[in-house]
């Protein structure tokens, strides 16, 4: 029996599995670096030093401009405050950001993932700390070949130190999102913090260093799911980083060109240096065209135009292009950049119309609020007078930053109803029944209270009447109805 | 064995692994070695967690680990953990009084919470979810009570219980005026239609309720009063409130008189302690029917 099934020695077994070749990025000068550098110090900056931020709220609250209080439930972001039922919030936040990678993604490819996303922001820093120390591509591979020495030691145990610091300074950034930043320097300092403090520190460091150091681009082309939504989301007018093949084939080595040309032969701009390739951090060939593993970052950008500018030929054989246009010039025809597309205008729209309701939602966020819960069992009770009484479980909530009184109150009730609070009463000896009542909340709190209602002795009740509770902020007026039920037998 | 030659497929370039389905083949893309690693990083750390966690299941119990850890003991400590941390507000409940409780709205909402909890634990079996009651188990909804329905009184009625075994318990009987011969048959029946006046129930045709008054009068009057709404201090029931614990109709009344039927309820001061009754009397008072 021939079968086609080989059984695999171990030698084949190695190969279902590769080791990741190590990608040696060239260092470049240029406009994309000069971006990314000023990108990379500005997200960085935001990142490490927002917690020490202050905004005064008052003596009761932090003065933390952005913090999330797990303790006391509350999320700050300078002038919001988001009490845990407003999430809703973070859920706007959340759409606004996907509809704004959806809208990178339309206009220039890959801008989150060339400049923005933390994974590159990070893996360009550990890069320029990696070639500070061991040198620039050529000196690192030849490092890497070099047996174990003083001098490798050296460089290597020093680059894993600062990388560590840099890995080690992030987790320590992250924690201070969720508690009083200075405190937290001090206490941490001091060995006083929280347990799950330094542990969260721990895995901070241990994923800041082992994905920003080591697994570098790996974490780009097989771990993130995006290069794949956002293959399916692009279309033919998006820019991209593409080399202009057009203008670069048939490539060809400086002289090899110059003969052709002498020749009467074409000769393309390319002139076949791979600095473009050199200089990838995800170790992409761009000239192959668009491919996965490319984050767009645009340093293939800067090599290529480095070398034309000394070559002595235009500029921006490599740049933000379609191949659209790379085959309306084949044709003959103009390029054609179309920034304003439905896609585009839709994203805008979408992004502005959430921006707008949440803005709104801010603008008009009550400062108190109301809920009401009617008892469900027993629905209604039969006092020895004859008449009804319903139970309801009330919260009043209070963000201001202070104690507030309000008074509260029931509506459409039969005249002669009653109203009643579990522990509110005018004087020592008796409970209070009456058609509206005095409480107040502490500052920045909600208190929950039992409210009893009658229905006035003799009058017939229907099973089910409408009626509404009203609650009156006596200092600012603000006025909350929520409406309800009074239930009876009915007739 | 024959030899494995290497195939590149023609359109990708790339390697196949030689394995073909049905002229399908299988292009050798290799995974990256990181990967490999960390699946057998996993299989290395299942194999730790064996050793230090409980996991194998065993003909008679399990593997325990040698870590010792065991879910049950976590519990128990997050229930002490959480039992030390209601002390202090336990404490404070001690030490106030009923009324103080019932104002104060941090120890109000904390008896309310503890108060439902055991409640439903512990009265509802009885009293029902919803404090309505069963025939022959109060409504402790309504205004209606037979020991009282202040703070004080409910807490004592909680802690010592009706005609349970305890020496403070509550205790009232009422006489079977029928079952020990204390009256006749048609004096019952008098009185019975009497009292269903009283009420405004519908009365039996052509009994003496004349009669029935004078039988009140002399038999009935000294616990459940001249007026007929009952005395609290003795626990005689009104007989004129909408509710009756073991029914509403002369026929009822006729029974009860007849062979009265007691109910007991347990004490539980010794069962819950002192702070669980308080939480107890002010979550019952709050229910709408205190007094």
């Amino acid at each position: 029996m021939s079968s086609q099934v080989e059984p695999i020695d171990k030698e084949e077994d190695e190969a279902w599995f590769a080791s990741a070749a190590k990608v040696y990025p060239m260092e470049v000068k240029g406009r994309f670096r000069k971006i990314k550098w000023a990108i990379l110090f500005i997200t960085l900056g935001i990142y490490y030093f927002t917690p020490f931020i202050r905004w005064d709220r008052g003596p009761l609250l932090s003065d933390q401009a952005v913090l999330v209080d797990f303790e006391r439930k509350r999320g700050y972001f300078f002038f919001l405050e988001i009490w845990p039922q407003e999430v809703y919030y973070l859920a706007g936040l959340l759409i606004i950001a996907s509809v704004a990678l959806f809208l990178m993604n339309a206009i220039a490819g890959r801008l989150w993932c060339g400049y923005l996303c933390p994974q590159t922001v990070w893996t360009d820093l550990f890069f320029r700390v990696e070639s500070m120390i061991e040198g620039d591509r050529r000196k690192r591979i030849t490092l890497d070949k070099q047996p174990w020495n003083a001098e490798k030691i050296l460089k290597k145990g020093t680059k894993h130190f600062l990388w560590l610091m840099i890995a080690w300074w992030t987790g320590g950034a992250w924690v201070l999102y969720f508690a009083d930043a200075p405190t937290l320097v001090y206490d941490l300092a001091t060995g006083q913090a929280a347990f799950s403090a330094y542990v969260w520190i721990g895995i901070l460091t241990f994923t800041t260093y082992s994905l920003a150091g080591h697994m570098r681009e790996q974490v780009c082309v097989y771990m993130c799911p995006w290069p794949r939504i956002q293959a399916a989301l692009t279309d033919e007018h998006a820019l991209n980083v593409t080399y202009r093949y057009d203008r670069g084939e048939p490539r060809g080595h400086l002289k090899e060109s110059k003969k052709r040309i002498a020749d009467g032969l074409p000769a393309g701009d390319c002139i076949d240096c791979n600095q473009c390739f050199y200089a990838c951090p995800t170790g992409v060939d761009i000239r192959k065209g668009a491919q996965l593993d490319c984050i767009q970052c645009g340093l293939c950008i800067d090599a290529c135009d480095s070398i034309m500018t000394k070559v002595g030929k235009p500029t921006g054989l490599i740049a933000y292009d379609t191949d659209d246009n790379i085959e309306r010039r084949e044709r003959g025809e103009a390029s054609v950049y179309r920034l304003i597309r439905p896609r585009t205008v839709v994203y805008t729209a979408i992004i502005a119309l959430i921006a707008g309701v949440m803005l709104y939602a801010q603008l008009n966020r009550s400062m108190t609020d109301l809920s009401v819960v009617h008892d469900r069992n027993p629905l209604y009770v039969q006092q020895s007078d004859g008449s009804f009484r319903n139970g309801y479980s009330l919260r009043l909530l209070n963000k201001h930053n202070n104690e507030q009184s309000f008074t509260l109150s029931v509506e459409d009730m039969p005249k002669g109803a009653t109203l009643e609070v579990v522990g509110i009463h005018k004087n020592a000896d008796d409970v209070t029944k009456d058609t509206q009542l005095s409480l107040s909340v502490d500052a920045d709190t909600t208190r929950s209270v039992r409210a009893l209602v009658f229905s006035p002795a003799g009058v017939e009740m229907p099973s089910s009447l409408p009626m509404s509770f009203k609650l009156v902020d006596t200092e600012t007026g603000e006025t909350t109805v929520i409406s309800d039920f009074f239930r009876a037998p009915g007739k | 064995m024959a030899e494995h030659k290497k195939e590149i497929d023609q359109v990708t370039g790339i390697e196949t692994t030689g394995h073909e389905w049905d002229g399908l083949k299988e292009l050798n893309n290799p995974l990256p070695k990181w990967w490999l690693y960390m699946f057998y990083g996993s299989i290395v750390w299942s194999v730790i967690y064996w050793i230090l966690m409980p996991s194998w299941p065993l003909v008679n119990g399990y593997t325990k680990g040698l870590l010792d850890y065991s879910q049950r003991a976590v519990a128990t400590e997050n229930f002490d953990k959480a039992a030390a941390e209601r002390a202090e507000i336990g404490t404070m409940l001690l030490e106030a009084s009923l009324e103080e409780i019932r104002d104060t709205p941090a120890l109000l909402e904390f008896a309310m919470a503890q108060g439902e909890v055991a409640f439903g634990d512990n009265c509802a079996p009885c009293h029902g979810t919803g404090a309505t009651g069963f025939e022959g188990y109060p409504n402790l909804q309504d205004d209606s009570w037979i020991w009282g329905g202040d703070l004080d009184t409910l807490s004592t009625t909680i802690s010592y219980g009706v005609r349970a075994e305890h020496d403070e318990t509550r205790y009232a009987e009422m006489p079977a005026f029928g079952r020990d011969e204390l009256l006749e048959k048609e004096e019952i029946i008098q009185v019975a239609n009497y009292v269903g006046s009283v009420a405004g129930l519908p009365t039996q045709e052509g009994v003496d309720l004349e009669a029935g008054k004078v039988i009140y009068e002399e038999n009935c009057a000294a616990c459940h009063m001249e007026n007929a709404k009952g005395d609290l201090e003795t626990g005689s029931p009104n007989l004129t409130a909408p509710t009756y614990l073991y029914g509403k109709s002369v026929e009822d009344i006729i029974a009860q008189v007849n062979a009265p039927r007691h109910g007991v309820m347990p004490a539980w001061i010794d069962r819950l302690g002192e702070t669980t009754v308080k939480s107890l009397a002010v979550y019952v008072h709050s229910l709408g029917g205190g007094q």
